[in-house]
């Protein structure tokens, strides 16, 4: 199937609802506008450059990916933690849930981690009783109301502050609150004891440093670095293409992606952590592991020519200028990832038979390229991708309609008398709107065909 | 076979490399390594981080930087860290201050209750007004559990940005477990994109720039 | 003496927007260019390309390649085809040697109509008047592969009577995006209010564009919501006098 009837209906009831096209539009704009000021060349000369570099290191680091990940593995063990692989994401939860059967865990603090949401780990350890708390004060609003993310670095942008007042006196029982900085001081509060009582805090990881088996993580709240620091063991999850040769790429990557994904030069918090507490240190987690997971990032990886797919590192910039984002959210696309990052990698991951619709939900403008800090160039892949999708398909209208255009464009004389005839039969009322005319004209007019198309006109001056 | 015989397969597989091929070298990593001089660091790390709502303090001295900091604390309850500074500043000896924490749970709890925790900082970055601190060096949870932090820092300590920090320790993870930078005061922009400070950090950041050499 | 140049007219104009070939092949005439049209001509494929049927497109570009092989220079109403034959060629031949390297041949001499004025006529005034206030779009392949801002900008200024008021948002998409325009007919369509919005708020009474399939979406969703402002290519401005 094309595209299921839920998922056009929600992106229909997406479209028409005001208050939230407002919130994404206007927060959007708000973080595209900060990135633009934070990468101008005035302020920032070095840009280009280290796009092309980053660009690079990425590329290096996946096409040597076996050297560096037993790299990775070598310096954790060296530092006294621990690399655990994963197939697939309920190996991952798997290898939590016995850490917290033998460790008798119960509550588990979590900073946010798109790969976590991809696997489904917060329903997966729920499922075996454990209470996973999200802590990101965003991400602890969309877990209250039982939603998922709808923006990589901006989870809540979707929700007023009438909605969250809402959610937390529902789900929190406290007295209502509609101001902003007090709402997250009652997240503060409730969250603080959660982060003290938790006997494993899980991360996601921003990059994998492979030479010092470090696990590299940024923030603004300062709840990774709680999560990270507070619990006996602390568990990093992180897709494996999330490696860096060297801490020193850090210097490039680090100015890139605070800058694209909200302006600022650099989070509040960077924290580089590479195992647990050492002698002589008086806190930092007891334990430390690092999950490694695939969950089709192999195959991903064999396709020389989409493999930049995964060089992504998760800004967020390419959904602040994407129209289609903008318009349809982030809930709307299947799978943790939304925007066009999230409309290359899904169908990629997951395969492209479960919603082939995602590479066409897409003008192809290239914005998103145009902000990508490691140059992906999206518009290309969704091309690709769609090309793969028809290959793998046979049948149906639209490919009678391409064989028909491609046996007709080759064939001048024909085309142009087509071209006559449909002039003629889109001037029949009601005729036009017929098939896409109809999807056409439920939004915009029908163009009238001219009375005589361009080449008949000139045949005719050149004639007189 | 298990999980990481069958994945670091797959990778070779997908990348047509054999068990232990070395990798080509890899790309250059910095490009340049800006330096302005040491005045004109303390003013730009200054800028910067009065920018993000942080306080920066001068202090010629030692001795100074120990009355500015019982000058911020006041009657109220603070923590500081063991570092060496501290202790030879007289921080660690001021009224109300707690210190020489050496067992995680004392620490915490002493965390949990103060409003202030004080600790120095291995480097400070100019252009992003950045404090560095390794956990060697430094409790992680004295910047991170009371409301308000205060960092001792020596002006020799200030480097020009990330580029030179990394130039200086290449390899951040051999002598710590961890090393984080922290830039300016916690903060969320997750309602409304409405600025909210110290959401989970803390929410007041105090630098004392010590001037001497120390 | 004048030089020929061979005008790509293509598929939406010919059909939909002839005035639009004939307001180019105007005012490259009054430049003193001689314009050939070759009747062989057909479409630049990007139809099925960009929907994913690449045996299709690949016969229909080299078609194309068969019909403007000799030319000099191939001068295009559209910023969205010109990339597609001065970019995207390479792509579906990639696997063809002889192909690929005519496409290689082909793109230097393949121009959008704009930067044809600007940076081979060398000219920003070409004469014309239009009283009026106007804003410009900039299609997304002729800003992002063509790197195309400034010269259409340059050319209206120097229209008389011509007012040209920038947008707020003028570099955003306007929705069209060839099947997805129908595939997604309420993004599209929101994506094309959107727009309007921004375009309404300048004052302006026209809107140009150098891409008649932009002007396509946005004149259909202006007239839609009953607006009075019209579309125009910019070659329909420059051949006003």
């Amino acid at each position: 199937m094309w595209i299921k009837p839920a998922q056009e209906q929600g992106i229909r009831k997406t479209v028409a609802d005001r208050k939230v096209q407002l919130a994404v539009y206007s927060a959007t704009a708000r973080l595209k506008e900060k990135r633009a000021e934070a990468v101008s060349p005035d302020v920032f000369p070095e840009y280009e450059e280290l796009r092309s570099q980053a660009n690079r290191i990425k590329q290096h680091a996946l096409e040597n990916l076996d050297h560096y990940l037993e790299q990775f593995e070598k310096n954790v063990e060296s530092h006294g933690g621990r690399v655990i692989w994963a197939r697939e994401g309920a190996e991952v939860a798997d290898f939590i849930l016995g850490l917290a059967n033998e460790r008798g865990v119960s509550l588990l603090v979590k900073s946010k981690s798109m790969t976590t949401e991809e696997i489904h780990l917060n329903e997966r350890l729920e499922h075996h009783q454990l209470e996973a708390v999200e802590t990101d004060l965003g991400e602890y609003i969309v877990q209250l109301a039982h939603e998922r993310p709808y923006h990589i670095v901006a989870p809540a942008v979707h929700k007023t502050r009438q909605d969250i007042a809402d959610i937390l006196e529902r789900r929190l029982h406290v007295p209502r609150e509609e101001e902003p900085e007090k709402q997250a001081m009652i997240a503060r509060r409730t969250l603080r004891e959660k982060f003290l009582a938790a006997g494993i805090g899980i991360s996601g990881a921003n990059f994998l440093v492979a030479d010092s088996g470090a696990v590299v993580l940024v923030e603004n709240e300062g709840n990774v670095r709680l999560c990270t620091t507070a619990p006996r063991v602390h568990v990093a999850v992180a897709g494996l293409e999330k490696i860096l040769p060297r801490a020193q790429d850090l210097a490039v990557f680090l100015k890139l992606l605070a800058r694209s994904g909200t302006g600022q030069l650099l989070t509040v918090y960077t924290s580089f952590l590479s195992g647990p507490r050492r002698r002589g240190e008086v806190d930092g987690p007891e334990e430390f592991y690092v999950v490694l997971l695939d969950a089709g990032r192999t195959r991903l990886l064999a396709d020389k020519e989409k493999r930049q797919s995964l060089f992504c590192i998760r800004c967020g910039a390419c959904l602040n200028a994407c129209p289609v984002y903008r318009k349809i959210g982030g809930h709307n696309y299947p799978g943790a990832y939304s925007g066009p990052i999230g409309a290359i990698i899904t169908p990629q991951y997951q395969g492209l038979a479960r919603d082939p619709w995602l590479p066409y939900a897409s003008s192809l403008c290239g914005a998103c390229a145009e902000v990508c800090p490691v140059k992906i160039d999206i518009p290309r892949i969704l091309l690709e991708l769609r090309k793969q999708i028809t290959e793998s398909r046979t049948g149906g209208l639209e490919r009678m309609a391409f064989r028909l255009y491609g046996w007709l464009m080759r064939r001048p004389k024909l085309y142009a008398l087509a071209g006559r005839m449909a002039g003629k039969l889109a001037r029949i009322p009601g005729l036009a709107k017929l098939g896409p005319g109809a999807a056409w004209a439920s939004q915009r007019e029908i163009p009238l065909p001219a009375g005589r198309s361009f080449r008949d006109e000139w045949r005719e001056r050149k004639k007189s | 076979m298990t999980a990481r015989e069958e994945i670091l397969g797959r990778v070779r597989q997908a990348l047509g490399r054999e068990p232990g091929q070395t990798p080509a070298p890899a790309p250059e990593a910095r490009i340049r390594v800006s330096s302005i001089g040491l005045d004109a660091r303390l003013d730009l790390f200054q800028t910067r981080l009065e920018a993000l709502g942080g306080k920066v303090h001068r202090a010629v001295t030692l001795i100074e930087a120990r009355d500015q900091v019982a000058r911020l604390i006041g009657d109220s309850a603070a923590v500081a860290s063991n570092a060496g500074l501290l202790r030879r500043a007289g921080i660690t000896a001021l009224p109300g201050v707690g210190s020489g924490f050496l067992e995680e749970p004392a620490l915490r709890e002493a965390c949990t209750t103060a409003s202030f925790g004080v600790t120095s900082a291995d480097y400070g970055l100019a252009e992003m007004g950045s404090l560095v601190t390794f956990a060697s060096s430094e409790a992680r949870l004295i910047s991170l559990l009371p409301p308000a932090h205060i960092a001792v820092l020596a002006k020799a300590t200030l480097l020009t940005g990330l580029d030179e920090l990394y130039e200086r320790h290449p390899l951040p993870a051999e002598g710590s477990s961890s090393m984080v930078l922290i830039t300016g005061p916690s903060r969320s922009a997750d309602i409304e994109m409405i600025l909210v400070r110290g959401v989970h950090g803390p929410g007041v950041v105090h630098v004392i720039v010590v001037e001497e050499d120390i | 003496m004048a030089r020929r140049v061979s005008i790509f007219v293509t598929c939406i104009v010919d059909q939909l927007f002839p005035q639009v070939g004939l307001a180019m092949a105007g005012v490259l005439e009054r430049l003193g260019y001689e314009v050939e049209f070759r009747q062989d001509q057909t479409c630049c494929c990007q139809p099925a390309f960009n929907s994913g049927y690449h045996v299709e497109a690949r016969a229909v570009a080299a078609h194309f390649i068969r019909v403007f092989r000799d030319a000099e220079f191939i001068v295009v109403p559209s910023g969205s085809c010109t990339s597609m034959i001065t970019h995207h060629f390479f792509d579906i031949f990639s696997g063809e040697e002889a192909l690929h390297e005519e496409a290689g041949y082909l793109a230097p001499r393949v121009w959008e109509f704009s930067r044809f004025l600007t940076e081979v006529a060398n000219v920003e005034d070409v004469g014309a008047r239009f009283d009026g206030v106007v804003t410009y779009h900039d299609s997304c392949h002729a800003l992002r592969e063509l790197h195309i801002k400034e010269g259409p900008r340059r050319l209206l200024r120097k229209v008389n009577g011509l007012e040209l008021r920038e947008m707020s948002i003028a570099e955003e998409c306007c929705g069209f995006g060839g099947t997805f325009s129908v595939k997604f007919p309420e993004v599209s369509g929101g994506m094309a209010r959107t727009k309007i919005e921004s375009i309404t708020a300048t004052g302006a009474s026209t809107v140009v564009s150098i891409d008649s399939s932009c002007l396509m979406q946005l004149q259909g969703a202006l007239a839609k919501a009953g607006s009075p402002i019209r579309t125009m290519h910019l070659a329909e401005i420059l051949a006003s006098r």
